[in-house]
Parts: C-alpha cells; sequence; structure tokens
C-alpha cells in the first residue's frame, strides 16, 4: 500500500520552472513513485487528485499556499524525501556574482539605467502587471510568458504603442536584438538582414540559416504568435518593421510569420511597400500569387526566405517606386476597375492575379462564387465583366468578332464617375475580328475625351493578344490604341499587375499611418549595447551572462503575495492617482 | 481623487525637515500633555493588564514602587490589577519609551523640540545595559539607580544641556550613520558625541566634581546614552508627518510585547495591530529563544523615521548578531529601499555612494512586495524583573500594512 506524504507552505513562491525541477527531483529520489509541487489551486488540487496524489491537508490547502505531496511504497522513503525540499530549494544556479536582488523592477532599473530591455517569463496571470510595470518605466518588453489573454495583449500593445516601446510576445520565445540573443535564441553574426517574426522558431530557422549562408542579422524581432491575428491587427509587427524600415544598417527586412489573418497580413504588406528597402515576405499558408512586386519578395518557405534576403543583400535590387503611377491625376472618388473581356481566362486570370492587391474583386464568372455579379449587366465596385459568356451572346457573335456590345459598356463605364480604371482585352488571330482596333481605338479616344472634359483621368488598359504573322497587323493594332490614348502590353499578368498597383494605391489614399505605428520606436534603443533586466526564470539572465551582457535578475514575487483584493486596491491606486 | 504622490512627498519632506534639538529635562506630569497622577505610559499600541506582557507587567511594577505609590511589587501588582491605574501608549502623548518604555508621572522626561515645524517630544532617561526597568526588572538596586538618575544625572544633564543651548539630535545621528551606527541598536557613536557635547558644559556647570565625574562616566559607558533623546527626536520627524489627508506613509511602529501596532499618515489615529513577532537574535550566554518576550518597545520608531534596521548598510558591525556578513547589512537597506517612499537628504550611507537612506515606509509597497520594515531589536525575558537576554532583528507582521491599505482604500474610496 503506497503512502501519500503532504507538505503544505505558506507564505512561501517560487517559479514554476523552480517548482517543476524540484517536482522532477523529488520523483527520481530512490523509493519515491510519484511526486506533485504545485500552489494548491483548485484546478492543481484536482490534477493532484486525478494521479493519486491528493490528501486531506492537499485538498484543505489554498491558493496562496505551496503543496509538496510524494508517494512512495515506504514511509521512511517518503519522509526522507520531504527533509530534502529545502537543499534542493536552495540549490541556485548561478548568479552568485550579483550580490543583491532587487525585488521589483523599479530598483531593478535604477541599478541598470541604461537597460533598454525587460525580459518577463512570470506566470500568465501576473505578466500583464510586470509588462505594464516596464512600460511605465519606459523599456521595450520580451514577454515570454503564455496564458496571457488576447485583450489583456491588445491592451498592453495599444499601450506600448503610445509610448513607442515593443512588447514582444506574449508567448514569444525568441528575439535577437544587435547580436545578442533575449531567451531562446541563436548566436547569428551581425549583418545587413533584419527580422520581423511572428513565429519564434521561424525566426530561429531564417536567422541559422542567414549565418549559414555567411550573412548575418541587425535584430530579429520577435512579436508573438497572435500579433498577426485580426484581433491584435500586427501593431508589435508594424512597429517593428518601421524601426528597421529606418534602420540604416538594416539593407533587407524578412517578414515571416505563423498563419496570418488575411487582413492583417495585407496590412503588413501594405506598410512593408513604404519601407524603402527590399522586403522579403514568407507568411505561412498565405498563397505566393507572385514572386517578386516592387520592393516585395514572396519566398515559398522559411530557408527561401533565407536564401532570397542574402541574395538581396549581396546584390542590392534596383526598386520600382509606386511614384511612376501617377495617382495624383485621379480624383477622390475615383476607385474602381472595370474589365471587359472578350476572352474568358483572361477574365480568371485577372481575377486571380488581382486578389493579391484588392480585397473583393466582382466577376460575372468568378473564381469565388461568393464574388459573382448580382446583374452582369450592371457593374459593381470593382467588376470584371466576360462578356463571352453565355449570357451576351445570345442572339449575338462573339465579341472577339463583334465589338458592338463591349463598345458600348465601355462608354456606359467611362461616364462612372467612381471608375478609374477600364481593362480590355484585344485578341487578334484567326477567327477573330479582321481589325478591332478600328473599332474599339475611336471609342478609346472619345471615352478619354468625354472623362477630361468631366474634369476625371481614366485609365485604359488594353492587353493585345497577337502575333506579327496573324491575319490583322499586330503593330498596327497596338499602334492604334497607343494613339488613342491607352496603356498597352501584350502580356496579361503585366497589364493586371500594373492596374493592381493602380487600384491598391488608390485605396490606400489617405490612410492614416501614424496610427498604426504610434510613436516611433528610437532605432537608439537597438543600436546601443544590450542592457536587460531579467523577471522570471533565472535561464535567461545566464545566457546573458554568457554573452557578456550587463544585466539584472529580479528576486520577483507576485504583488500582494498573489491576494486578489489586495490587487485590485493597489492597481486602481495606481490608476487614479 | 486625493493625490497621494503629492500627500506622501509632503509627509517625507517634513519627516526631512524636521530639526530636532534636545533642549531640557523636566517631569513628565509638568510637560506631557494628556499624562495624570494615576497614569501609566507604556511602549507600543493599547493593552490590557490581562495580555500585558511580562518584562511590561515588571515594569509598571516598578514605576508604582518608584512613585510611592505601591511598597512591594506584590502591593503594585494589586493596584495595577485594581483598574485604579490608567494606562495609555507612549505616543498617544508624544512620548516614547524604549522596551517597556513605562513613564510614570514624577519621572524626567528629555525635551526635545523640531525647530522646524515646533513639535516637541518626550522620552525618559537610559539605564544603560542589564537589569533594567525597561526590560521589567524592578528589584532594589535597579530602583536604587533610577533615584540616583533622577536626584544627580537628570538635573545635571538638564542644567549642561540649558546651558549649551541643546543639542541638535539630527546632527549627531548625520555624524554617527557615518561612525558605524544604525542609530537603533548600535549608538556607540552617536552616544560618545553626545557625552563629549555635554561633558564640558556637565564640568562646568554641575555642582560640584564629583558628581560631574559621575555624570560623565555613566553617559560615557553606556553606548546607549542617547537613544531616548533620538527616539523622541525620530518621534518629532514622524509626528511632523502625522495627519496628512491621502498620505500611506506609516508615521508610527511600536510594539508593547504583545502587539506590533502602526498609524498611517493618511489614517488619522487608528492603531493597526497584530501579534508582535519573535525576535530572531543572538542570545546572551544562558539564554535562548523560549525565553524571550515577543517584540517589545518603541524604539522602532527609529525605522519609521529612516534609520535603525533601514540604515542597516552604514553599520555592518551588527551583523553579528543574526549570524550575517556584511553584504547582509548591505542587502538589508537595499530591500528597504523597496517599501520607502524616499531617500533621506540628512541622513547617507557612504558605502552606497552617499545615497539617503530609505525614508517613510509605503503601505503600498509593503503590500505589493511583500516586505515588511526590517528592525534592529533588543530583546527582552518574557519574565518580569531578568531583563534583556538578546539582540536581533525582526520584520512587522505584514497583516498590519494589509489592513491599513483596505482601511485606506475604504476610506479614500479605491
Amino acid at each position: 500500500m503506497a503512502t501519500v506524504k503532504t507538505e503544505i507552505r505558506s507564505g512561501v513562491y517560487y517559479d514554476s520552472a523552480k517548482l517543476m525541477q524540484l517536482q522532477r527531483t523529488l520523483a527520481g529520489l530512490p523509493g519515491i513513485l510519484d511526486a506533485g509541487v504545485v500552489m494548491g489551486t483548485d484546478s492543481n488540487k484536482e490534477l493532484l487528485a486525478h494521479i493519486g496524489l491528493d490528501s486531506a491537508e492537499v485538498m484543505a490547502s489554498k491558493p496562496d499556499e505551496l503543496v509538496i505531496v510524494v508517494k512512495s511504497d515506504d514511509a521512511k522513503a517518503a519522509t526522507e524525501a520531504l527533509s530534502k525540499v529545502d537543499e534542493l530549494l536552495a540549490a541556485r544556479k548561478g548568479n552568485q556574482d550579483q550580490d543583491y536582488l532587487p525585488r521589483s523592477l523599479e530598483s531593478a532599473a535604477e541599478m541598470l539605467p541604461n537597460a533598454s530591455w525587460v525580459i518577463i517569463s512570470v506566470a500568465g496571470r501576473y505578466a500583464g502587471g510586470v509588462t505594464r510595470e516596464a512600460l511605465r518605466l519606459g523599456k521595450h518588453v520580451h514577454l515570454f510568458s503564455d496564458n496571457v489573454s488576447v485583450e489583456e495583449e491588445i491592451e498592453l500593445k495599444k499601450q506600448a504603442r503610445e509610448l513607442g516601446l515593443l512588447v514582444m510576445g506574449p508567448d514569444c520565445g525568441t528575439a535577437m536584438i544587435g547580436g545578442m540573443g533575449l531567451a531562446f535564441a541563436n548566436k547569428i553574426r551581425l549583418g545587413p538582414i533584419g527580422i520581423v517574426a511572428a513565429a519564434g522558431t521561424g525566426l530561429q530557422q531564417v536567422a541559422c540559416r542567414i549565418h549559414q549562408l555567411g550573412s548575418g542579422i541587425t535584430s530579429g524581432i520577435g512579436t508573438g504568435g497572435k500579433d498577426l491575428s485580426e484581433k491584435v491587427g500586427a501593431i508589435t509587427f508594424l512597429m517593428a518593421l518601421d524601426v528597421l524600415a529606418r534602420d540604416p544598417d538594416t539593407k533587407v527586412i524578412v517578414l515571416t510569420s505563423k498563419p496570418p489573418s488575411p487582413k492583417v497580413a495585407e496590412e503588413v504588406l501594405k506598410a512593408a511597400r513604404k519601407a524603402g528597402k527590399p522586403v522579403v515576405v514568407n507568411f505561412i499558408a498565405r498563397a505566393v500569387t507572385t514572386l517578386h512586386e516592387g520592393n516585395l519578395f514572396f519566398a515559398t518557405g522559411l530557408d527561401d526566405a533565407a536564401r532570397l534576403a542574402v541574395e538581396l543583400a549581396n546584390h542590392p535590387p534596383k526598386i520600382t517606386s509606386e511614384a511612376d503611377l501617377e495617382l495624383e491625376k485621379f480624383k477622390p472618388e475615383q476607385k474602381y476597375l472595370r474589365g471587359l473581356f472578350s476572352g474568358g481566362t483572361l477574365a480568371y486570370e485577372a481575377q486571380h492575379i488581382l486578389a493579391g492587391y484588392l480585397p473583393k474583386v466582382w466577376a460575372n464568372s468568378p473564381i469565388n462564387k461568393e464574388f459573382k455579379m448580382t446583374n452582369a449587366l450592371v457593374s459593381q465596385e470593382h467588376s470584371i465583366i466576360d462578356l463571352g459568356e453565355d449570357e451576351f451572346t445570345v442572339g449575338r457573335l462573339h465579341p472577339m468578332m463583334d465589338n458592338e456590345l463591349r463598345i458600348r459598356r465601355l462608354y456606359e463605364e467611362a461616364k462612372d464617375p467612381e471608375v478609374a480604371v477600364i481593362m480590355l482585352d484585344v485578341v487578334i488571330g484567326y477567327g477573330s475580328h479582321p481589325d478591332p482596333a478600328s473599332e474599339i481605338a475611336p471609342a478609346i479616344k472619345n471615352c478619354l475625351e468625354e472623362a477630361k472634359k468631366a474634369g476625371r483621368h481614366l485609365e485604359l488598359v488594353c492587353v493585345v493578344t497577337g502575333t506579327d504573322e496573324d491575319p490583322q497587323d499586330f503593330n498596327s493594332q497596338i499602334q492604334q490604341l497607343k494613339e488613342a490614348g491607352a496603356w498597352v502590353d501584350t502580356s496579361n499578368e503585366v497589364v493586371v499587375r500594373r492596374i493592381g498597383r493602380i487600384l491598391r494605391g488608390l485605396a490606400e489614399r489617405g490612410s492614416v499611418e501614424a496610427a498604426m505605428i504610434g510613436k516611433p520606436v528610437d532605432l537608439n534603443t537597438l543600436k546601443k549595447p544590450m542592457e536587460a533586466i531579467n523577471v522570471g526564470l533565472e535561464s535567461f539572465s545566464e545566457n546573458l551572462k554568457d554573452q557578456g551582457a550587463p544585466h539584472v535578475q529580479v528576486d520577483w514575487k507576485p504583488p500582494a503575495g498573489g491576494n486578489e483584493r489586495l490587487m485590485g486596491i493597489l492597481e486602481r491606486m495606481k490608476q487614479k492617482s | 481623487m486625493v493625490d497621494i504622490e503629492k500627500a506622501n512627498a509632503l509627509v517625507c519632506e517634513r519627516f526631512m525637515e524636521a530639526r530636532p534639538v534636545a533642549t531640557t529635562l523636566a517631569k513628565a506630569i509638568e510637560v506631557v500633555p494628556g499624562l495624570h497622577d494615576n497614569m501609566l505610559l507604556h511602549a507600543g499600541p493599547p493593552v490590557t493588564w490581562e495580555r500585558m506582557s511580562g518584562p511590561m507587567k515588571g515594569a509598571m511594577m516598578g514605576a508604582l514602587i518608584f512613585e510611592g505609590k505601591a511598597r512591594n511589587g506584590e502591593e503594585a501588582e494589586k493596584m495595577l490589577q485594581s483598574g485604579k491605574i490608567e494606562f495609555s501608549p507612549c505616543h498617544e502623548h508624544m512620548c516614547t519609551g524604549p522596551m517597556a518604555g513605562v513613564i510614570s508621572p514624577s519621572m524626567l522626561v528629555y525635551v526635545v523640540e523640531n525647530q522646524t515645524h515646533k513639535i516637541k517630544c518626550f522620552s525618559n532617561l537610559n539605564e544603560g545595559r542589564g537589569k533594567v526597568l525597561r526590560m521589567g526588572a524592578y528589584s532594589q538596586d535597579v530602583l536604587d539607580k533610577l533615584q540616583w538618575m533622577e536626584s544627580t544625572l537628570g538635573p545635571t544633564v538638564k542644567t549642561a544641556l540649558e546651558a549649551m543651548g541643546g543639542i541638535d539630535i539630527r546632527a549627531i545621528l548625520s555624524k554617527a550613520l557615518h561612525m558605524g551606527d544604525d542609530g537603533h541598536n548600535r549608538l556607540d557613536a552617536a552616544s560618545v558625541l553626545w557625552t563629549t557635547q555635554l561633558a564640558p558644559y556637565i564640568a562646568k556647570t554641575a555642582k560640584d566634581s564629583a558628581t560631574a565625574f559621575e555624570v560623565i562616566k555613566f553617559l560615557g559607558e553606556n553606548a546607549l546614552s542617547i537613544l531616548n533623546p533620538v527616539m523622541a527626536g525620530c518621534k518629532t520627524m514622524t509626528a511632523a508627518g502625522h495627519n496628512v489627508e491621502g498620505s500611506t506613509i506609516v508615521t508610527i511602529m511600536a510594539r508593547n510585547g504583545t502587539d506590533f501596532g502602526i498609524k498611517v499618515s493618511g489614517l488619522g489615529d487608528t492603531w493597526f495591530t497584530a501579534q508582535a513577532p519573535i525576535v530572531k537574535a543572538l542570545y546572551f550566554p544562558g539564554f535562548k529563544e523560549s525565553d524571550a518576550c515577543r517584540d517589545i518597545g518603541d524604539s522602532v520608531i527609529t525605522e519609521t523615521a529612516g534609520i535603525g534596521g533601514f540604515a542597516m548598510a552604514t553599520a555592518p558591525a551588527l551583523v553579528t548578531f543574526i549570524g550575517g556578513v556584511p553584504r547582509d547589512a548591505i542587502n538589508t537597506t537595499l530591500d528597504m529601499y523597496e517599501i520607502t517612499y524616499a531617500e533621506h537628504k540628512q541622513f547617507t550611507i557612504p558605502f552606497l555612494d552617499f545615497r539617503g537612506t530609505p525614508t517613510g515606509v509605503d503601505i503600498r509597497k509593503v503590500v505589493e512586495k511583500q516586505i515588511t520594515p526590517r528592525v534592529n531589536t533588543g530583546v527582552a525575558h518574557k519574565d518580569p524583573g531578568v531583563g534583556q537576554v538578546g539582540a536581533g532583528v525582526v520584520s512587522a507582521p505584514m497583516s498590519l500594512f494589509e489592513d491599513a491599505l483596505v482601511a485606506f482604500a475604504d476610506k479614500y474610496g479605491f
């Protein structure tokens, strides 16, 4: 018959890692079948009961009491194990050279006034309080703790944004700042690549591959895995991207994330396009529709991201700017696309590519059924109309042979004051109209003139599909369209990407970026030598010590001993005064 | 909404600006507010005869014999049990008394005046170490010494003090902290400074050289000569900060051997009390922890004012009491910064680059960080009549500060 021996201690606090260590050591002592070392919360007691480690004393323990329980076939072994507890708890690892462990962040900050970083790994329910304290003291926070609610995460990050401080986390495993690793990190040489990651091991993998490829990083900023969720809205990610964009030593930025919210991912890309330097993007589970667009380079995986970044750092590309789009020519109300296609596949491809630029494009023949136009005859917002669909060809020739319907629709769309871009495809060759441009070009010219009279700039773009050996004069087709004022190319993708950039640019006009970033992060805090305060797992202080970074370990205990009522009073006193 | 920060800043400013000067001595009944013929003052928060600790009972009995109200211990005890004698805390009468802290109406007391805020506080005369009334001893030799103090020591010091225009207690303390004192348990340096300042005037004004010799010798040999005026001086500092609306600073800490009590500036005259702890001490040969009375005395007014255990870093020699190393003394002071509001402008610590001592215990910080004030103190025997058995350190009970915080939240609506 196994005996269960229990010891209850009140008024003590140890971090959970320490307790787990103790539990493991106790369980490994001779004659001990199992051991439990937990605080006496209801859930912990339930857990102990479940594995047969309960006793009357265990069940009577309170949440602020430490419960130590061992099970053994031998009562003597159990007693002996319990007698070792003090010795085991006292076996502190390292940090002997820090003569005084301050009891609060405030005192630690006085001891190490140049520290810009606080690493927090206390239990989740206390992490918010410690983070707020760090922010009050003007420090960036590496929040390793998990079990922080998303509501609290948002609140902390919003507060930090106002102050120009980073909250990296919660549940952020990794950060590497100026060559120094915080928490889980690798020794990466300094180099020209900056990383922002909502992905702990993602950050480690990319940074390590960069190192292995002979390059290095300025900083790797973790944000916590939920940062790119719709609720959090990339608060830290955008701040980190912004500060790396301003860092002259960072020549290339890598963005990586666990599967992000699609909407938030677009917000991040919007900001990335303005970074003024190459940005490699690897958002896991976000489909790559293009490999390269402006300053953005899309990687297919972590390894590819590292490879691309190193290549771009070694061979800086010439980056095209959005200035050539001359967006200022459009009126504020002009924002929509109308695509009038004769070719079904070209219309499909246009939808597919535009999905990377625009949230929603309606079509009479949509890829995504949700975006089916209510009425193919009446355009709505961004619309792509395939005039070769059956609904248009009943009793009429296909639009590749007969331009009449398309031209009528063209005039209609051109009158719409909300339309900015109209796209047409002109497909020549055997079977097609003998000289489509001769009918389409004059219509284009009229439309552009009408729009001009109404004070609008209308962008008319055409893709011409054909060869110089086709019966219609290929070059003359292009010539006629261009002379009418259209922008012409022979690649459907090139044309669609161009209008994608225009329309996205128009949609982003006047968006208030300041609110997304708040007070900018002081770049200097990433550049000066790392000094950090550690609250929680002592091993993180050990890491800093090994890297030669000045640090202070805080001898932290839950405020008011974890008493909720007193904590409530203290917090109200802080807020109200 | 009350501005706690502003209130606390004001309180600490008053603590630090207070300038206590020992000006004279007088019979307690003539100067102590509210004292009457059938009243005995005692250390700590209020306490009844039934709950009173051994040394305090002994000191009360000795005091009645000294007053001539009883002929022996037995008579005194009866009288004290009868309810004819009123007991009242020293602190309620602007007094402080070390250990049992018993002050009776005809005893001489030091008059210490805070010249900044015009506040007068009082304390009795120090009897030296060993078998003494303040530890609950009341044998004939103890009473004889008291008589000598009343007839010879007191009047001589009074004349000298008046002749020299008083002694600046704050100035002596500032110096003594740089000479290895903590200002509470170790007052060796301060007592020497006190004696050297008095000596020339005693020589000049004593009724004869034999008296001068006796008095100077007694003062010089007693390493605690200055303890009582220091306590009265500290009381004038913290009293200057009491009753400031919205302040969370502790203005009184005191123990009576049964209870530990505190008052908070912004909480008026409410005592918050809890059982007094047992002191972690080094015991004199022949004594052990089971002989000890629970923590006792008003001398913790020194910690309340920002010295004593709080200034432990200035007095590394004291760590022998707790079997520690000098680093422990530094760490004790560093811990106290965690729970105090200010750093003292007058009292500084050479080892910490002349940082001011931690000053003004803030109940918010005590509760938040779960660190209570550390007190350096003497230990009395639990039985009356035996005397001091050791010295050591003790931490105030946490519940005092938690109760005070809850009361503060109730009063001010947090």
